[in-house]
């Protein structure tokens, strides 16, 4: 997860760490999802060959891409955020979905405001709520020691509990059995892509890529600059490598656990502006569908860094916009394709992080002779 | 309805909603006890069920489908002990991987063998697990009190759910009582000290992983061959993350972790008959509020509100042999 080599990748170079031991553990990945098509008789390079296409091959599939890529984008960060604290947060699926009951909130009940009143005001309610909901386990870990990853996966499960009531029981469409809000009052909605650009003069093809994208890129900055060039996030990482050299540096180990979860929650809560304030414009029964747990994957894909975020959401926004294409196409491959493939570079990518740092320095130390 | 009765027939459904949850957290009591995390009960559960669904469609045969299950499953433990032990990977990353991976490889292949929609197909009774009906069963349960509880609560259950009540006794022995048991115990809290006694750790935390292979094999095969008579999509459903709290809420020891699986069953199958119920007094109970109680209560305890759940001190700690 580090940035620099440390531990079983000591001494390797820079270039080998950031590009060769991802590279290969994502084709490690690739290679056995490859296998698994094989398994269900179909052609791997075929597949490949029609996933790409999908994903890249006309102008509204890049925007369904980009769209997709956004999801993965706010909830990557929020894991990387939590990971650079030393906090493993796997709740960002419920602070999504709890960001997502804020962000309606404002959306179906200040609707009297303009746009531009609620755009902002939706943001926070997003962001306030995730944060708020991560903030529980937050605070459990930093005082009373119980273990983040186990309060937040029963977070999760709580979270869905409780938007199920409420969609079921209190905030569903009026004489409607469907578990669904009203629809957004139409300023209510974020602009599309192809709209907005549309409004200026430049002709893109339809998709649902919206605004939310932009506000994406601005948190990779935002996170970028808070994370390396600013004291508290020097001090959210110094307790999350080390917490007694935070201590003896009077840095609290347990305040920044807080700061770190909360920034974190906010940062997953945003990802319901893309999927509902942008596309859906109601909020429905499990619009996160995963996305949560999906950022985990591109946390570690994109070793913690914004830029790597945004290159592994690219990746796997084209998975999930080639996937849509490729099953399509081929019927038995169906988008499940895609978890599967999610799957593996969590576990290559993650679990099995220094699996080929053997066989890299090995190679190396051939390379030079020596 | 009487309420005794609805209290034996509440009692009884308790009873098989909360077999796949013990059997999953005695798997976990092996792993954790051992010092490693296991949070892919789930993905063990499903690939299994899938798994034994599978095999048993084509065999016919319940037992081929359950070795399925088992062998499915402590494959998957062995990839997590790979991950884990050998390249001493973090374990809360690699078992989420196996939850995810499963929950797709399972719905790719269902998909693509079956043709249902992620189905497999209707299992004939002769391929599954049916209730065994004890003997005067039938006749005992005309008379009342202990003929109902007879009846409906102990007989007519099928071969598993017995198998997983003693499951419990078996585990607690193997920790507590064998040489095994007390070793795996000790690589769990003080690896260095196994080690110095001659004991490899890396051998018993894979076989610890081995145990809790099997254990998850069966929880997963009782899904698809006997509590149901197919495959279906996710149909875990939480179940192993359930068991996962159980297990915490048992404060890692079997005898409490089969009271909390009870407690947690138990309340699975009031949510079942409180739904669309008016109570007296109360009104209707939400579904959602029943089912969001254990992880509720599992939260409260970890808090160390009610009692205080100490884990393993090596729990997630990789083991590195020194030289």
């Amino acid at each position: 997860m580090s940035v620099v080599a440390t531990g079983p990748a000591a001494g390797l170079p820079r270039w080998a760490v950031l590009g060769l031991l991802p590279a290969l553990n994502l084709l490690a990945a690739f290679a056995i999802s490859g296998l698994i098509v094989l398994l269900i008789g179909e052609n791997p390079w075929e597949a490949v060959r029609l996933l790409v296409w999908g994903a890249f091959g006309f102008q509204e599939a890049i925007g369904y891409t980009l769209f997709y890529a956004t999801n993965f984008i706010f909830t990557g960060l929020a894991v990387a955020v939590a990971f650079h604290c030393g906090l493993f947060n796997i709740g960002g699926e419920g602070q999504a979905y709890i960001g997502g009951l804020g962000m309606a909130l404002v959306c179906l009940y200040l609707d009297f405001l303009p746009f531009a009143l609620i755009a902002p005001a939706a943001v926070a309610g997003a962001a306030l709520f995730g944060a708020a909901w991560a903030f529980v386990p937050a605070w459990l870990q930093a005082y009373r020691g119980s273990h983040i990853v186990i309060t937040t996966i029963m977070f999760n499960f709580i979270a869905a509990a409780v938007m199920a009531y409420l969609l079921v029981n209190v905030m569903s469409r009026p004489g409607s059995m469907e578990p669904e809000s009203r629809d957004f009052a139409p300023h209510a909605r974020l602009p599309l892509m192809h709209e907005a650009l549309g409004a200026i003069g430049i002709d893109i093809a339809a998709s649902p890529l919206n605004l939310s994208f932009l506000l994406a890129l601005l948190c990779c900055g935002a996170v970028w600059v808070f994370m390396w060039h600013t004291p508290a996030g020097y001090r959210l990482r110094t307790a999350g490598a080390s917490q007694s050299a935070a201590l003896y540096g009077g840095i609290s180990p347990a305040r920044q656990i807080i700061v770190a979860m909360l920034v974190s929650g906010a940062l997953a809560g945003c990802m319901s502006l893309n999927e509902l304030m942008g596309v859906q414009h109601r909020l429905v029964l499990e619009f996160t569908a995963g996305y949560g747990f999906a950022g985990i994957a591109v946390a570690l894909m994109g070793r913690g860094h914004p830029v790597g975020i945004v290159i592994a959401s690219l990746l796997f926004g084209a998975l999930y916009q080639g996937g849509a294409e490729l099953s399509f196409e081929i019927p038995s491959i169906t988008r499940d394709m895609v978890v599967v493939i999610q799957g593996l570079v969590i576990l290559f990518a993650g679990a099995l992080e220094f699996m080929f740092v053997p066989a890299v320095r090995a190679a190396l130390l051939r390379g030079r002779g020596g | 309805m009487e309420l005794f009765t609805l209290l034996v027939l509440v009692l009884d459904s308790t009873l098989r909603l909360s077999v796949p949850l013990i059997l999953a957290a005695m798997a976990g009591l092996f792993s954790e006890r051992s010092g490693i995390i296991d949070i892919g009960l789930e993905g063990k559960m499903l690939g299994a069920a899938f798994a034994a669904a599978t095999v048993a469609t084509f065999t016919a045969s319940p037992w081929a489908g359950l070795a399925a299950g088992i062998g499915a499953s402590m494959l998957l433990a062995l990839v997590h002990g790979y991950a884990c032990i050998t390249h001493r990977g973090n374990q809360v990353v690699s078992g989420l991987a196996l939850n995810i991976l499963v929950s797709g490889v399972t719905a790719v292949l269902g998909i693509a063998w079956f043709a249902q929609g992620g189905r497999t197909p209707q299992l004939p009774g002769e391929a599954r697990f049916l209730p065994l009906e004890w003997p005067g069963a039938a006749w005992l349960r005309e008379v009342p009190g202990l003929g109902t509880v007879y009846s409906e609560l102990l007989s007519g259950h099928n071969l598993m759910v017995y198998l997983a009540f003693l499951a419990v006794p078996t585990v607690a022995w193997v920790l507590y009582r064998t040489r095994f048991g007390l070793r795996l115990r000790a690589a769990g809290e003080n690896p260095q000290s196994v080690e110095t006694a001659g004991i490899s750790v890396i051998a018993l935390r894979y076989r610890a992983l081995l145990c809790t292979g099997v254990a998850c094999g069966l929880a997963g095969a009782y899904l698809s061959l006997a509590q149901s008579a197919s495959f279906i999509n996710d149909m875990t459903a939480g179940k192993g993350y359930i068991a996962l709290a159980a297990l915490i809420f048992g404060k890692w020891r079997p005898v409490p972790a089969l009271l909390a699986c009870l407690l947690f069953g138990f309340l699975d199958a009031v949510a079942i008959r409180l739904q669309g119920v008016d109570l007296p007094g109360i009104g209707e109970v939400p579904v959602q509020f029943v089912q969001a109680l254990p992880y509720v209560l599992t939260v409260v305890l970890l808090a160390g509100f009610i009692g205080r759940a100490i884990p393993p001190k090596a729990l997630g700690v990789p083991y590195v042999k020194e030289r």
